[in-house]
């Protein structure tokens, strides 16, 4: 297990150094630099900057600076916002995404485990099929659209009832959080619905349900401990990517609800070519995926040993 | 073949027959122990033999969800490919004075007299402001109309409120209830003037105005009146359309179906022209990285070893990208000039993304074929290593490709749709309906149709798209079918 953990984790490091080369391939290829834009310097102003933050190098040589630096775990200091550094950034807005993030999974999960277990019960039923096209609806309605209506919704509630029941955007206490989340979470949930719905279904006809059955379990034992505990396999494997995707992905949320989240950075520095912003956020938001993805496959040797057998004999 | 078979059925039919009702019994005679006369109708009665495609398009038609969809995607392109030639109106061409229409069919507008200009009603007689001492002020009694509510302008009196230092005038579009008034249009500054002209952005609607005496202190009695405004058109832009038009005539103005978005362009052109963006996108870039992960992945399988390993290493990396920030990263590093529409980098980003899932998918389609039976046997007899990609490894992945492209394609429009949304996709003036998403949501309250259209556009689109790609994969896919 031990072994198994360091070689993924050595792999993951290569990914990461991976993920980095190629933004900064990508960043240099966009024409211009992080001094172009904004106040007219004069070239001796221009030339004194480029020296300062070391662009005067060839890019081979900068690219060697950023790697030594990235091992320390240092990013730099933002360009275009004065004294910041990445870190910083990251350190500040992070645990808000995070939070937003960890929050709509926890209601995807739970909802698309529900949702999930209901359809496969009563397949091919009214409940089924209602249930399967709302989620298929949630799949094929994009996420800035949930979220306006959402925010019109709440705001005609708050009309109707004369108070703020429901704040319509900013970040502050859970009340903040709960629509952005819900907003959020929608697509995963159906994408998780679906899978928990083929996952039990796969395992319905199962022989250790028909002995289960023929021994004469009460179906709420037989599906809490055979059938949930098998089917939910598939949808722990997709955590830590779902995590990675929907704190990555939730800028468009954060933008519509006016949240100060870490999405609205990676925007803003793409646009204003803020060389060390962008490297620490995709080196970041990179590690983060990794990392989930190589937790989540440890945490599911656990959860099943089939697997665990199979990673010890390789 | 076909003998055993045939007799089986007509010996089951003719149980059948007997249940249902019953033959009078009648005396055999030699003849009915004669053989039956050798035909091919026989081997007619069976069934004719059917492909695997022929196959699947029939459970696809039998899929009702997936046959509405098919006919949606088809009309779509339609409106795509024919909408523009019959819709002959410019996407791009703003025209100030219909700035945020709704939809509207009535084409018809009065053309509305020139507002004589307006003179505040200044009353000589109260002081201009008594001093506050923070007291509840009553609410202005007698709030009236002067003259006709148009939309060009509304213009309010009402009696003056003893102690009142001035004025506040909001505009709601729903009866105001609660605290809520409305929009705050305007303050008057001084206890005398009682008079309000609004001429902001009005449509042809019903408004409730509310007037509310200040004196410093927080909050007063409003009191309400609701306006329902003449529709109508300013003399000085009817005449563009009629040089001869008066105050009072109708004038016919072009039709907008759809309404006009902040810009006042046609929104029902710009959803046409953006479907082609959309679209195209939604299409193109599917299509061409689903061919490249073929590529890709059918080679690892084909040769595995080394080669496979690389492949499917290279593939790992690219997995590990994070999409949607590397998909803006990608798109502002392959750039757009100045005018151009930057549908290009979009593509181009989306291409050396996403080609991933189709190359796992193939190689693990191809490494499973190939241990065969059918493909060890076609090896054995010489089959050269184009025939049997050709003729048996492509078409036995192409289902499970199929499939894999019908989920793709939502998932391009979404992508294009999320990237424009954002404001880094299309560049200004080319409409998408990202962009046009983008641009609405942010007068969506008060113009919810700018908004709308696009987003339900992308939302039924998308939808079609993925209820084809769950029959297709049912229709392909028998294994699968079951599970349902």
């Amino acid at each position: 297990m031990l072994a198994y953990t360091l070689k993924r984790l050595l792999a993951g490091v290569v990914t990461v150094v991976f993920i980095a080369t190629a933004t900064f391939a990508a960043m240099h290829a966009v024409p211009g630099d992080p001094l172009t834009s904004g106040k007219a310097r004069s070239a001796e102003i221009r030339a004194n900057l480029k020296a300062r933050y070391g662009l005067d190098q060839p890019v081979l040589v900068q690219y060697g600076v950023f790697l030594k630096n990235m091992a320390k775990g240092d990013f730099g200091i933002s360009f275009t916002q004065q004294n910041r550094s990445v870190n910083d950034i990251i350190r500040e807005h992070f645990p808000i995404s995070a939070t937003l993030g960890v929050l709509s999974l926890l209601f995807a999960t739970l909802g698309g485990i529900v949702l999930g277990s209901v359809t496969a019960r009563f397949r091919g039923r009214w409940a089924d099929r209602s249930t399967l096209f709302f989620v298929v609806l949630g799949i094929s309605v994009p996420g800035f659209v949930f979220a306006a209506l959402a925010q019109f919704g709440v705001l005609a509630l708050n009309r109707s009832a004369g108070t703020t029941v429901l704040p319509v955007a900013g970040w502050g206490g859970f009340r903040f959080m709960l629509l952005p989340a819900l907003t959020l979470g929608l697509g995963t949930l159906a994408f998780l619905t679906r899978l928990m719905r083929s996952s039990l279904l796969e395992i319905v006809n199962q022989d250790y349900v028909r002995t289960a059955r023929a021994k004469g379990l009460p179906p709420w034992r037989i599906f809490l401990a055979h059938q949930l505990r098998n089917g939910i396999l598939p949808v722990v494997t997709l955590l830590g990517p779902a995590l990675a995707a929907i704190t990555t992905g939730g800028f468009v949320v954060e933008s519509v609800f006016a949240i100060p989240g870490l999405g609205r950075y990676f925007v803003q520095a793409v646009q204003q070519l803020d060389y060390t912003v962008i490297m620490g956020l995709t080196v970041f938001y990179g590690a983060f995926l990794v990392v989930m993805v190589i937790a989540v496959d440890i945490v599911y040797g656990f959860v099943d040993p089939r697997i665990r057998v199979a990673t010890e004999e390789q | 073949m076909s003998g055993p078979g045939a007799t089986g059925e007509a010996a089951g039919a003719a149980v059948g027959g007997a249940a249902a009702r019953p033959i009078p019994p009648r005396a055999l005679g030699p003849e009915d122990f004669a053989s039956a006369p050798r035909t091919d109708a026989v081997a007619r009665s069976s069934r004719p033999s059917l492909s695997y495609w022929k196959d699947a398009w029939i459970r696809l038609r039998r899929n009702r969800q997936a046959t509405i969809s098919l006919l949606i995607i088809c009309g779509l392109v339609l409106f795509t490919v024919v909408g523009p030639a019959l819709w002959r109106i410019d996407p791009n061409r703003p025209e100030l004075s219909r700035i945020s229409e709704p939809p509207r069919w009535d084409t018809r507008a009065e053309v509305l007299a020139e507002p004589p200009p307006f003179g505040e009603t200044v009353l000589a007689d109260v002081p201009p402001s008594l001093t506050a001492d923070g007291a509840m002020l009553p609410s202005p009694a007698s709030l009236e109309l002067i003259g006709r509510a148009t939309v060009e302008s509304v213009r309010l009196r009402w009696a003056p409120v003893p102690g009142a230092a001035g004025y506040l005038v909001y505009r709601s579009t729903s009866r105001p209830g609660g605290d809520y008034l409305g929009l705050p249009m305007g303050e008057v500054a001084a206890g005398n003037v009682v008079s309000f002209e609004d001429a902001f952005n009005l449509e042809p609607r019903t408004y409730w105005y509310s007037v509310v005496a200040t004196n410093g202190a927080e909050s007063h009695a409003a009191a309400t009146i609701e306006v329902t405004l003449t529709p109508g058109i300013s003399l000085v832009d009817a005449k563009v359309i009629d040089p001869t038009a008066k105050p009072g005539d109708f004038v016919s103005r072009p039709l907008r179906p759809f309404g006009t978005d902040f810009l006042g362009r046609d929104v029902l052109a710009r959803l046409m022209s953006g479907a082609r963006v959309s679209l195209f996108i939604g299409f193109a870039a599917p299509l061409v990285y689903t061919l490249l992960g073929i590529l890709l992945g059918g080679i690892a399988g084909y040769f595995g070893g080394k080669v496979d390993h690389w492949v499917m290493r290279f593939t790992d990396f690219v997995l590990a990208l994070p999409f949607l920030l590397f998909m803006i990263l990608f798109k502002v590093a392959f750039g757009s000039g100045p005018g151009e529409s930057g549908i290009g980098p979009m593509l181009v980003a989306m291409i050396v993304l996403a080609w991933t899932g189709a190359a796992r998918l193939t190689r693990g389609q191809v490494l499973q074929l190939r241990e065969q039976e059918f493909v060890q046997a076609s090896r054995l007899l010489g089959a050269r290593p184009t025939y049997l990609i050709l003729r048996h490894l492509l078409p036995n992945t192409l289902g499970v490709i199929l499939v894999s492209l019908t989920f793709a394609i939502p998932s391009a429009i979404f992508a294009e749709a999320f990237l424009s949304f954002i404001g880094m996709g299309v560049a200004p003036p080319t409409a998408s309906w990202g962009s046009m998403c983008n641009d609405g949501i942010k007068t969506f309250l008060v113009y919810p149709h700018e908004f709308l259209f696009p987003a339900a556009a992308i939302s039924v689109t998308v939808l079609a798209f993925n209820l084809l790609g769950d029959g297709l994969r049912d229709a392909l896919d028998p294994r699968m079918r079951s599970v349902e």
